[in-house]
């Protein structure tokens, strides 16, 4: 009798389990969207002011006037970076989400394969004012090559190498370093007294991603080939690996405590004087709280083997930024679109790039005096000339896990004093490309 | 109250079951023909049931679905048109020459041996604290509270506070260690290298042994006095005490709260993926945090699938051995 | 009554000899220590300004400022959170513990078909990994509200719901075992005085089990409080309780150290000061047991 309930109460649990699963997630795959609500739209704002109530104070005003234009109300909520991506996954698998939403422009690529996201065709792109608007390396960060991006450029960032000026008049330095020679002998002058010359953050696994790629472009290598196969273990990518981590090991211009820095520590360092180096994207207000002058730091672009960035070898940077995408489900497809054009109109491009201190990815917004501030425009002339988009492959997240934590570990190994060699390297590489190979 | 009134012997409760089995069992039999009201039971557990049907068991069917299926990025979309994969994604998780499976069994063998620690060290304080605080005491009361005060705060501000305090070169640990007692040579890392296991433990113990103080003090709440009042009358000094009937007391309460406990600890998440972030130092690899990685973070619901109902048939195991042994020890005490 | 103050007094000429009374200091003192300093790394880091939070740890804060506990209102809607927090928690408290009750009043007191199935189910739902059904419990939440309208995604009740059945398995084996502990015979003579079976379960068996039932309680509650993952998954900007809420002063660029503990004491205190009185009903176990 117990056998025959206890089975009675599977088969209603399954049965059950079959009707679910059997409308779970079943969302159209037709040709996006359409316009049963036309009045209204919810939009997933990511987090880019000092704080999610700020971010609400920025925004808000500006939905009003797009509501205003155009008579669709916009219900916004911004979501922590640290839910931001679980809560895409769950929409995506349920079709229960926004209508717009922020992205991060490195998961465009892995969105894109899912399939929910609106495809930016030429005719969409019309509907926002056309393609040639937007910074080409912005666009080419929106999805994978060849096929039409699953997103729209909406806030553009750029690595520079920023420099404690007081640090560097007080060693001798005449100026920023151009090349990583050059790093390394300032980093050798500065790092004494308890001071460092350059600040990691090891134990952040995206950073690590973006430093390593960035060096990996310099020896020739990129960590998928074109048909979108790891290569992570290609003499270019571990020495890429090896020069970024032997600037603990070898040359110990960075403070061993670095390695297992995760919460922006090093940017708390700098600030405080203790490192007089630190490679990040647009990290002036960050600077500003944390009590430094404006005229305390400098913005330079980051080292180049030849000290002239450019393409190809001399790329310096990813191109890293915020891309605004459509659900493909929406069901007010052409409020969605309205409403992305509104956002990366010029006037909002300017306005909340000078406000989030990022760059429009938007050409002709670029033209603002704001922009021409000299750490600005660093990151600007990065974008423009020597930034180059991560790979755009759909195993970009598995990626930057795997790599990054390969690259975490070898941290781990430089600040306890493990040697960190050629073999070892390549060793933690290896590992990461069979785990991505599954 | 006045109507619990009652004699000595009846309130004997589970603690006294060893002396009393005998007298229950033959009370028992005359229990069905009083209440024998057909359907009462079912409909005071109709409530619980439909809930773990909705909230546990029929997603839990699903997520065994999951794991036979491709799920990835490509296909999350629209389940319906995942491809079966049979046993494929099992064979990827157990595939143990792999570096896929090998870090899978290497992070099994650090969630075992986390477990065992932290559950060993819970129960440990657990118990000492509420035996401690049994006898009143000037003070016990907010000694009460001192020791709930981990249970009160929200995990992720705990978390994130011994985080803050495990930094290598500004946290209070390597503060007292290092600078203060000079123990160290060199301060020490704690949130990464074979530290991290350390400092696991230490979080772990401290989020849940106010739990297993909690559910103890409870317990010695049933334990009759004067079972205590007869034993110091025949001369058994404290610690006597404690052996001899504060402990098998216990029994029940234990054979829960450290299968409980146990479960928890195995699938605890919260703790490494607040204190290392979403990826751990391979000292502290914990399953849970592996499982999240080879689903969430690398969007592949399928494997991720797997390795949790791998998970599951091993803790199903674990309990069904752990209750039997333990109810055999109860039975062979005389019990139910 | 009298018999009470008769059972206090024989236990005072056997008082603890000291070899017991000194384990205690030592314990105790061990275990404060260990369960507070956090709490003292807490209370000192949240009136530092940000710049010494960050600096080699002090034991005794140079600068004392309490601006922190200012700012915690404009970083992140605290207030709303903590609502939110108290209202899914409150809520998953009762209902799971009077389902539990419910149900541990029919394991402990009847006999019926399958009874064994249901307690080993219960317990077995225990050792689900969240991470298995997090997904497909969203799922089936979603489509819930697609064919009845009934909103359980992003609202408090689809959180509640989920709450109480964390806690309930645990709830209900705890209650068995506090449940068998008393003896039928007390309800058994309520059935006899004409209560029903309601009427023994809430004159007889709850009065009897409050020692367990706050236990229960008070670890449903505390489920329910810090809960992470689904919470994370399961809320939105309305309904988002405290333990997520809570990451909000970590953002992308600067970490708020000192606000994020000083929010963290703030909305503990309330829990504290629960726990504090909710003792006594722990103790009350004690007392009643010891009414003759």
């Amino acid at each position: 009798m117990r056998g025959i309930r206890a089975a009675a109460v599977v088969t209603l649990a399954t049965a059950l389990a079959a009707t679910l699963t059997g409308c779970g997630g079943g969302t159209s795959t037709d040709e996006g969207g359409s316009n049963d609500s036309p009045k209204t739209l919810t939009y997933w704002a990511s987090n880019q002011g000092p704080n999610i109530e700020a971010d609400k104070k920025i925004l808000t005003p500006e939905l009003k006037k797009f509501e205003k234009e155009t008579g669709i109300k916009v219900k916004l909520e911004v979501v922590p970076w640290s839910d931001l991506l679980t809560r895409i996954l769950a929409a995506t698998t349920s079709g229960q989400g926004p209508d717009v939403l922020n992205i991060g422009n490195t998961w465009s690529a892995s969105l894109q394969a899912t399939g929910a996201l609106l495809p930016w065709d030429d005719k969409n792109f019309e509907a926002i004012g056309g393609r040639d608007r937007f910074v080409d390396s912005a666009v080419a960060s929106a999805g994978a090559e060849g096929q039409p991006p699953a997103a729209v450029p909406l806030y553009s960032l750029a690595y520079a190498l920023y420099y404690n000026k007081q640090m560097f008049a007080d060693a001798g330095i005449d100026g920023p370093p151009a090349t990583w020679d050059e790093l390394v002998a300032d980093g050798k002058k500065l790092s004494k007294d308890g001071k460092w010359a350059l600040g990691a953050e090891g134990g952040n696994l995206s950073n690590n991603i973006h430093q390593v790629f960035a060096l990996g472009q310099q020896h020739g290598d990129n960590f998928f080939d074109e048909s979108g196969k790891p290569t992570f273990t290609t003499d270019g990518n571990v020495a890429a690996v090896k020069q970024y981590v032997d600037f603990m090991a070898k040359d110990k211009i960075i403070a061993p405590g670095n390695a297992e820095y995760a919460q922006n520590q090093s940017l708390t360092d700098f600030a405080k004087g203790k490192t007089a180096m630190v490679l990040w994207q647009a990290a002036a207000s960050t600077f500003a709280s944390q009590g430094m002058k404006p005229e305390d730091w400098g913005a330079a672009p980051v080292p180049v083997p030849s000290g002239a960035p450019g393409a190809g070898a001399q790329v310096n940077s990813m191109v890293a930024g915020i891309n605004i995408a459509v659900f493909k489900n929406t069901k007010n497809i052409e409020g969605a679109k309205k409403f992305v054009k509104f956002m990366t109109s010029d006037g909002e491009q300017k306005l909340l790039n000078k406000t989030y201190g990022s760059i429009p990815p938007v050409a002709a917004a670029q033209s603002d005096p704001a922009f021409a501030a000299p750490d600005l425009k660093v990151l600007r002339d990065t974008l423009a000339n020597s930034a180059a988009p991560l790979p755009q492959v759909p195993e970009e997240s598995q990626f930057e896990t795997a790599v990054g934590t390969a690259v975490k570990d070898l941290w781990a190994d430089a600040a306890s004093g493990t040697p960190v060699t050629t073999e070892s390297v390549k060793k933690r590489l290896d590992k990461a490309q069979q785990q991505m190979q599954q | 109250m006045t109507s619990t009134v009652t004699p000595p012997v009846r309130k004997s409760g589970s603690g006294a079951d060893q002396g009393d089995g005998g007298a229950r069992r033959r009370r028992l039999p005359r229990i069905p023909d009083r209440i024998r009201q057909g359907g009462l039971p079912y409909l005071l557990l109709l409530p619980a049931v439909l809930l773990e049907l909705l909230v546990h068991i029929v997603p839990m069917v699903i997520g065994i679905v999951m794991s036979f299926r491709e799920l990835t990025q490509l296909y999350i979309n629209n389940w319906g048109n995942a491809p079966w994969r049979a046993f494929d994604n099992y064979k990827i998780a157990v595939d143990f020459d792999a570096p896929l499976g090998e870090a899978l069994l290497h992070s099994f063998y650090v969630t075992c041996l986390f477990t065992v620690i932290t559950v060993g060290l819970s129960w440990l304080f657990g118990m000492a604290a509420a035996v401690m605080l049994q006898e009143n005491f000037r003070g016990r009361g907010l000694l009460r509270a001192v020791f709930l005060t981990p249970y009160a705060l929200p995990v992720y501000a705990a978390v994130i506070t011994w985080a803050f305090m495990f930094q290598r070169d500004n946290g209070m640990i390597n503060h007292v260690l290092h600078d203060q007692l000079g123990l160290t040579d060199e301060p020490s890392f704690w949130l990464i290298g074979d530290n991290s296991f350390i400092a696991l433990v230490v979080v772990a113990v401290w989020k849940s042994w106010p739990f297993a103080f909690l559910m103890l003090m409870a317990g010695l709440q049933n334990i009759p006095r004067e079972l205590y009042e007869a034993a110091s009358i025949d001369g058994a000094g404290i610690w006597q005490q404690i052996r001899k009937i504060t402990l098998p007391s216990l029994r029940p309460v234990n054979q829960v709260l450290v299968l409980v406990l146990f479960l928890w600890t195995f699938n605890d998440f919260n703790t490494p993926y607040v204190l290392f972030g979403e990826s751990a130092p391979e000292a502290a690899d914990l399953i849970s945090i592996h499982i999240y990685q080879s689903s969430f973070v690398t969007w592949n619901f399928g494997t991720g699938s797997a390795m949790s109902v791998l998970l599951l048939l091993f803790l199903l195991l674990v309990t069904a051995v752990y209750l039997v042994a333990t109810s055999r020890g109860r039975k062979g005490s005389g019990a139910e | 009554m009298p018999n009470k103050a008769l059972a206090g007094k024989a236990r005072s000429p056997l008082a603890p000899p000291a070899s017991f009374r000194w384990t205690r200091r030592i314990i105790l003192a061990f275990l404060t220590t260990f369960a507070l300093l956090p709490v003292y790394v807490m209370v000192s880091s949240s009136l530092k300004p940000l710049e010494d939070v960050t600096d080699t740890f002090q034991w005794i804060p140079s600068e004392i400022t309490i601006r922190p506990y200012f700012d915690i209102w404009d970083t992140v809607p605290l207030a709303h959170y903590f609502m939110n927090s108290l209202l899914v928690a409150g809520a998953a408290t009762v209902l799971s513990v009077t389902i539990a009750v419910f149900s541990a009043y029919a394991v402990s007191r009847y006999r019926f078909r399958g009874k064994r199935v249901f307690t080993v189910t219960v317990l077995s739902t225990q050792m689900f990994p969240g991470i298995l059904f997090l997904l497909p419990l969203f799922l089936i939440f979603v489509n819930i509200g697609n064919s009845t309208g009934v909103a359980l995604y992003g609202s408090r009740g689809g959180l509640i719901l989920t709450y109480l059945t964390f806690s309930l398995p645990f709830s209900i084996w705890m209650l068995i075992g506090y449940f068998d502990s008393i003896p039928r015979d007390l309800d058994e003579a309520a059935k006899v005085d004409g209560c029903g079976p309601f009427g023994a379960l809430f004159r007889v068996v709850v009065p009897a089990a409050i020692p367990g039932i706050v236990a229960v309680a008070v670890y449903a509650f505390m489920t329910a409080w810090g809960e992470v993952l689904f919470a994370s998954v399961m809320t939105n900007d309305e309904t988002r309780t405290l333990a997520v809420g809570l990451q909000g002063y970590a953002t992308q660029n600067d970490v708020y150290w000192n606000q994020i503990m000083a929010a963290s004491l703030v909305v503990s205190v309330p829990v504290v000061v629960g726990f504090l009185l909710l003792q006594r009903y722990l103790v009350a176990g004690l007392t009643a047991g010891a009414v003759k």
